[in-house]
């Protein structure tokens, strides 16, 4: 009984934490009369994600697709460079230093520059959620590829296997936990970037959205578009991981860790 | 009937660095096993490089079946201490690991796959791992995944098998167990072997020939035939004859080491 009860908690442990949380945050806010202009009750930000559902929802598609799209683009650049340099010593040599330098620059800093290429809207939101997200892609696949046991490399090459063999038999699916762990972390970085580039330059979006609700002194939309983006985070979060335990399941298993 | 040859070889990694191996000379026939003992760090494992094209002499020449061997060679066989077996493969999947790469089984992969399938398990129920087939490598004990690993080395019917201490790792017990097999393995169906190792019983147990090799550089001190008639039983690892065998290598390493 106690052990079920036990499990059941560990369980639920987060939507229970949730709830607490809403409830004290309730409590404060109606308890001090905090004005809702500055920082409304869940209950006023529920009514106001009711009541605007409809342009919340377009927002939030915008957000969505920008987000994927840009995504899509970082997983695709993300592995092509992850394997040119984790296979050639030469590309890393060569590429590293500029990867990490480019990697410092604040994304929102760049966002001007896109403008002034793209205009507003929907394309440098993309861009942005490509330009953060597909450098930890890049690493883990990389790092998937460099940190191959040079005795399995001899063993293939013993066979007279050519690099290409090497890469498909044994480099890529080797690499493949690190891969999709670092989907976990790009997903969640593009969302940074597409509402970053919305905020500053788009009319279009839930950054926008936000950023519009706030000259109007309307918190509960902003606050109802955070937890709108937190709830997209979460769920494209949790899918890819879904993903990795699917079809990485022998790298939680055995010997091999895998780096996160 | 010379198979390799290694005729005054040199190595060093680097250019003008420290030589790892030192005008090695020596010569093994076809089918014959052959053991390489010495303490570590006396190029045991270049030697096993340079055979099998990994590495190239930095002055000598080494020949494999006549040739002189420059880059990779195909038809090796390699096992070392640690499995390297693939994690995401099955027992299964991982020794059919070469026939995806080694010709002429490679293009005739598609047609022959289930006689190829039929081969690997026939193997696989040969060395004692029946019924783990389709169990992962980290479902498998230590000695079983050695096993598998000896598998993958074989199953492309390499004329030559190279093995870097491929049981260092295994429990006293275990490791008896795979001298055996490997024994009756190469009696079935013989290869030329090259073994590396430390241990000198494991050495005159298996080789034919045992190659006593000095430390950095490593140079060949002594070569020793073992005369033992076999098959060898691990009974026969206590009889006066093999311990004599045993000894004799010992009081080299141990003159060795004494510089």
């Amino acid at each position: 009984m106690a052990f079920n009860r036990r499990k059941f908690m560990i369980r639920n442990a987060s939507w229970m934490l949730i709830v607490v949380l809403l409830l004290l945050w309730e409590i404060l806010c109606v308890g001090l009369e905090v004005p809702e202009y500055l920082f409304p009750a869940p209950t006023a930000v529920w009514s106001a994600g009711v009541e605007r559902w409809e342009p919340i929802m377009m927002h939030a598609w915008q957000t969505f697709f920008t987000t994927l799209v840009g995504f899509a683009i970082a997983v695709v650049v993300g592995v092509v460079l992850g394997i040119a340099v984790g296979t050639y010593p030469i590309v890393y040599k060569a590429l590293y230093p500029l990867l990490v330098g480019f990697n410092s620059i604040p994304k929102v800093a760049f966002v001007p520059v896109l403008v002034v290429w793209f205009g507003i809207g929907t394309v440098p939101a993309i861009l942005t959620a490509f330009l953060i997200s597909f450098f930890p892609v890049l690493v883990n696949v990389a790092t998937g590829l460099a940190t191959l046991e040079p005795e399995l490399e001899d063993v293939m090459r013993s066979l007279g296997a050519s690099k290409l063999d090497i890469l498909r038999k044994v480099g890529l699916p080797r690499a493949l936990p690190y891969f999709f762990a670092s989907l976990k972390v790009a997903i969640t970085l593009a969302f940074v970037g597409s509402v970053i580039s919305e905020t500053v330059a788009s009319n279009m979006g839930i950054g926008y959205l936000m950023m519009a609700a706030s000259s109007s002194m309307d918190m509960a939309l902003v606050f109802a578009g955070l937890i709108v983006i937190g709830v997209m985070g979460v769920v494209m979060y949790e899918l890819f991981a879904w993903m990795e335990k699917r079809f990485t399941r022998w790298a939680n298993r055995g010997s091999n860790s895998v780096a996160v | 009937m010379e198979f390799v040859t290694f005729e005054k070889v040199s190595l060093a990694y680097e250019e003008g660095g420290p030589l790892a191996i030192r005008d090695v000379s020596l010569s093994v026939r076809k089918n014959e096993f052959i053991a390489v003992v010495g303490p570590s760090g006396c190029g045991k494992s270049t030697l096993m490089k340079l055979v099998s094209g990994l590495s190239n002499p930095t002055s000598g020449y080494v020949y494999l079946n006549g040739r002189e061997i420059s880059g990779p060679q195909k038809c090796i066989g390699m096992a070392f201490q640690a499995s390297n077996l693939l994690p995401w493969r099955t027992t299964l999947e991982n020794v059919m690991l070469p026939l995806e790469i080694v010709q002429p089984y490679r293009s005739q992969m598609r047609k022959k796959r289930k006689e190829f399938e039929e081969m690997a398990r026939a193997l696989i129920a040969r060395v004692g791992l029946a019924g783990w087939e389709d169990k992962f490598p980290w479902e498998l004990s230590g000695g079983m995944q050695q096993r598998a690993s000896i598998c993958r080395a074989l199953i492309h019917k390499p004329e030559l098998l190279m093995l870097d201490e491929p049981f260092g790792a295994l429990d006293a017990f275990t490791r008896e167990e795979l001298w055996c097999m490997l024994q009756d393995l190469w009696r079935e169906q013989p290869f030329t072997v090259v073994l590396v190792t430390h241990d000198l019983r494991e050495a005159v147990f298996l080789a034919d020939t045992v190659y006593v090799m000095s430390k950095g550089p490593g140079e060949i001190l002594v070569r020793r035939e073992v005369d033992l008639p076999r098959p060898r039983t691990l009974e026969d690892t206590y009889t006066e004859g093999f311990a004599s065998q045993v000894h004799v290598l010992r009081d080299h390493i141990g003159a060795i080491r004494k510089h």
